[in-house]
Parts: C-alpha cells; structure tokens; sequence
C-alpha cells in the first residue's frame, strides 16, 4: 500500500508531538471544559488559567487517537500565553486550514506546528479529531470570557 | 473447500478506493447490494410504483400485491406462524423502540426488571434504559465468561420472578458470539417474563426460525441483509401484538374514523401507519430471493473459511489484542481487535490507505466497551462475497500500519 500517502497525514512533527504531549496533565483549580468524540468514545480535557488577559497555563488531558492527541498537543503551544481575543483568532485560523480553506502567511507562521495538522483536510473523516481539543479550548474561552478576571 | 465467488453480482465490489481495489470489511455495518436488488429497485419504480392499499386501479394492485408478497417471503424466511406477525419497520432501531413504546408502555410497572447483556448495542439498550427511567423500572444487565460468552450462570441468577423483559442481541455485532437465544428465552418465561431478541447481525448470516427460538419479539434490518437501508421487520406473537395499541396512528392502519373516534384496522395494517417503505419492501423480497439463491450452506460455509482465516491471521499477529472468544466454532463473522499503543483510529485510517475498509469505534456499544476497559476498537466483518484474497490484503496492510506506528 501506499505507506507514502500515511506519511502524509502524519508528519513526523504529529508523530514526535504524539509521543512526547506538551501541556499533558490536570491543573489544580483551574477551569476546564471536556468534549468527547461521539463516534469513537475520545474524550479530552483542556483546562485554561487566564490572568491580566492572558493564558497563564495550559493543559489538556484524556485519551484519543494520535491525531487528536497531537493536535491538543500542538494546540497548547500555541495558545500559551496568548490573550483570549488572539486564541480565539488562532482557533478560527486553525479550524479553517482543517477544513481545506486558504489561510495567509502571518496566520500559517503563528500557527506553528499546528499548520503541520493542515493535511488533515485531505483525510475528512478525520477533521473531527484534529479539531476536538481547538473545539473545547474555543467553547472554554467563550465560557471563561463572561468572567470578571 | 474451493470458495464460489459471488463478487460479480455486487457491482460495488469492483470500485477502487484510494487508488486500491475496495476491499470491503465491514458488512456487519452494512451489506452491499447484489445487482438482483438494484434491478428490482429499478423495476418497480418502472413498472409497478403506485400506493398500496389505496387504489382500486390496476397498477394500486400490483403494487400491494407485491408489497403483500414480500410479507409472505419474510413470513417464511423466519419461520414466523402466521403472516400477521410480521410487519415492517424503518429498521432494527424503530422495531425495537416500537417494543419499547407499546408493550414496554403498557406492561412495566415501577420495580419490575428489564435484564439486558452487557454486549447490546445501543439500540436495544438505550430504549429500555429510557423505558426503564420513565417507568422507575430497574435494568439488570448479563455479564460476559472470561472467554468472551454470555455469562449463563449470571443469566440464570438475573432472570427471576421480578423480570418482565429479556432483551438480546442473537449475535453480537462486536465479539462475534451468538447467544443462547432458546435457552435465554425458556429461562425468561420460566420466570413469567418476554425476551425480545436484536436480529439485527444474525438474519443473514444462518437461518433463523422464531417459533425453534420461542422469541416473543424478533427484530432486524433489511440493508445488513443485501436489501437498501430504511427497511426493517419487527416479528411479534400474535397473542402479544393483539394487546397493544399502535404506537403511530394515520393513513392505512384504520378501519373505520368518526370526527370523535376511529376503530383499527386489522393486524398487520393496525402497525404500518402511512405509506410505507414500498421500494425498500420489494428491495427486502429481491434480497431474500438472493440469499435463498446462494443458499445458507453455502453462505456460512464461506463466512466460517472467512472467518477463520482473519481471526487465525488476527491471532498470529504480535501484538494484536483479539475481543470475544478466540475459539472459531464460537465464532461468527465479526471480529474486533486492536494493535496495542495505535488508536483504532489511526489503524483504519492506516488501511483505509489500502482500501481495507474496516469499522473504527465504539460501534454503538459503549457499555461492552466500558466492560472490556477500552474506548474503542477496529472490527473487520465478513459476508460470503469476500475472498480469502482480500483477508490477506487487511492482514498485509495491517502489518505495514502496525511497522509505521511503531517503528
Ligand atoms: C446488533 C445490532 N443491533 C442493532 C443494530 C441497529 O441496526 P439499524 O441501525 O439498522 O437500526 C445494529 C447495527 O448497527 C446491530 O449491529
């Protein structure tokens, strides 16, 4: 088979983020939100500290397939530290590169490794994974946002 | 034993899929279609279409002729008593909720007991868990043997005076077993209580007889059996479905309505309200017609060498965690397994690449997943138009997946 076509999906960067998670574990008290993937039982965590409107820290955690692992994992790095307004932006960015959208340059270089996930839009039945965590960082953020602090 | 190969009559079978040959494993979520049932699609919508039951034309009377023929074939197919026990859903789903909602309604009370297997899928669990809260009746749910088996003993010790319904699946979708329907269905009313059996993964698979099995209720749908999706049967005693009132009421299930009033008609009628599935009803005959054609010697010949071949290639395999028994005579076409350290996920995606198209998932039984401490599994099925060929294949590029994830 075509081996060639899976290394296109994924990248040695997925692979690496995969076996090595960023940001991986639980917060003490710290707000968190989990979403589950109806169709195969995956459920992650992502758990947001916003302080003097940044995020402060950033952790995920649950169980899922490498894909959605690696996408969380991706996803941490680049929230970290951004203000709510911007991890909104980059959520928006990254939810249409996954989709097969054009995004432009400045959007692909904040997106880091993340952008790396883009390949995905050639595997649709797998675009609910790759944008599990970004869905329940996006739903987090909109939760958090009626919050004074 | 030389294996007869039926792909020719599944045009389907011949598609390429990411650029390799389709090699379709996953009938037990749906068949394909021999080309019999697409021309009898295709001929009725040419030749007979019109309303059943309503016309006093020609062409209302061979429609219904049709329609009402193919209730004679399922009759017979089943093994069912009298051809007013049998009439047609939109699937396994709607015959079971159907279950749920008329006899379920009437005749479970607060404390009484629903016992179900841990292996249902969710269509014959979530209806009576949902019964069960709206009625403040209790679920009590059969485990499995080490082995993979339903827990008999554990049936025996579930079932007692307290119980009013038993619901089964014959075989499971996931471990591949099929259950001890006769035995589950004396023990059931021993104790005073129906058993409502899921059909839904035997039907084309072995011969089914509801009268050999003393299934009260008998459910499946037509489209894992070569017929198109939206048509499903629900087989009930007849004693049992004269008690019930309709779930849905219209169109061809009246006798006679008043402003203030309407008598019934007669059953089946009483339960088919609206028009029906007629195209889907022709599809179900043409399909039957098909695997009688084939003949069940035949069909579970092939499925059992299938069978074997994937689960003996499965179980070779290091690093391969095989569910349900590992014993082929227990065994039958529908294995899931996982490569240890790779999400289901990623392995069908892996060989999706190869055009292997297998299941990756819970497959509507997250409950069985719970017990068997995973989230999810891959599960390869069989039907009697695969080839030895093609287990190879999904072997072959299991073996590539497993390397790439793990190397
Ligand atoms: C054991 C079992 N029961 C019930 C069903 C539900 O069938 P349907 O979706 O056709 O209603 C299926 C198939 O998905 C099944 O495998």
């Amino acid at each position: 088979m075509s081996l060639l076509k899976l290394g296109e999906l994924y990248k040695a960067v997925i692979l690496e983020h995969a076996q090595q998670l960023h940001h991986h574990g639980q917060l003490p008290d710290v707000p968190g939100l989990t979403l589950n993937n109806p169709t195969c039982g995956d459920v992650i965590k992502v758990q947001l500290d916003i302080q003097d409107d940044q995020i402060q820290q950033i952790a995920f955690s649950g169980t899922g397939c490498t894909i959605s692992q690696a996408s969380a994992s991706v996803m941490t790095d680049v929230l970290a530290k951004q203000s709510p307004a911007q991890a909104k932006t980059l959520i928006h960015d990254f939810s249409q590169l996954v989709m097969g959208d054009e995004i432009d340059a400045t959007a692909k270089t904040q997106l880091g490794d993340a952008a790396v996930l883009g390949a995905v839009a050639e595997f649709p039945t797998r675009i609910r994974c790759a944008m599990l965590a970004w869905h329940a960082a996006d739903q987090l953020l909109d939760e958090l946002g009626g919050d004074p602090k | 034993m030389a294996m007869t190969n039926y792909r020719a009559d599944f045009p389907i079978l011949n598609t390429r899929i990411n650029g390799e040959p389709l090699t379709y494993l996953d009938s037990a979520a749906t068949s394909q279609k021999p080309q019999a049932v697409i021309d009898a699609l295709v001929a009725y919508y040419q030749h007979d279409n019109a309303n059943v039951h309503r016309g006093v034309y020609t062409l209302a009377a061979q429609a219904t002729d049709q329609y009402e023929a193919v209730r004679d074939q399922v009759t017979a197919f089943i093994n069912a008593p009298q051809r007013e026990t049998v009439f047609f859903t939109r699937s396994t789903t709607e015959s079971l909720n159907w279950v749920a909602q008329t006899y379920g309604e009437q005749f479970i009370g607060p404390q009484d007991e629903i016992v179900l297997t841990v292996m249902e899928h969710h269509s014959n669990l979530v209806p009576w868990q949902q019964l069960a809260i709206r009625k403040h009746a209790k679920l009590r749910y059969i485990g499995l043997t080490s082995d993979g088996q339903l827990d008999m003993d554990a049936a025996k010790r579930l079932i007692t005076a307290k119980t009013k319904l038993v619901a089964v699946a014959e075989t499971s979708n996931v471990l591949g077993v099929t259950n001890p329907i006769k035995a589950l269905a004396a023990l059931a009313h021993q104790n005073g209580a129906i058993i409502v059996v899921d059909g839904a993964q035997a039907v084309a698979h072995h011969p089914v007889d509801v009268q050999a099995l003393d299934a009260d209720f008998y459910a499946f749908s037509g489209h894992k059996m070569l017929a198109p999706t939206g048509i499903g049967v629900l087989y009930g005693k007849l004693d049992l479905l004269e008690q019930l009132t309709p779930a849905e009421f219209g169109g061809e299930m009246i006798d006679n309505v008043t402003q203030q009033t309407t008598t019934f008609a007669a059953i089946p009628q009483r339960f088919e309200a609206g028009t029906p599935n007629i195209s889907g009803v022709i599809g179900l005959g043409a399909a039957i017609t098909y695997l009688q054609q084939v003949g069940w010697s035949t069909i579970e010949a092939q499925e059992a060498q299938l069978t074997e071949r994937l689960l003996n290639g499965l179980l070779k395999m290091d690093g391969v965690t095989v569910y349900g028994p590992h014993d082929l005579a227990l065994h039958g076409p529908v294995v899931a397994f996982n490569l240890n350290g790779v999400h289901p996920h990623d392995v069908a995606t892996g060989l999706d690449m190869a055009g292997v198209e297998v299941r990756a998932g819970h497959h509507c039984a997250q409950p069985l997943m719970a017990y068997l401490q995973t989230s999810a599994t891959v599960r390869a099925s069989v039907m009697f138009y695969n080839t030895p060929a093609e287990i190879d294949r999904l072997l072959t590029a299991l073996a590539e997946v497993k390397e790439f994830f793990q190397s």
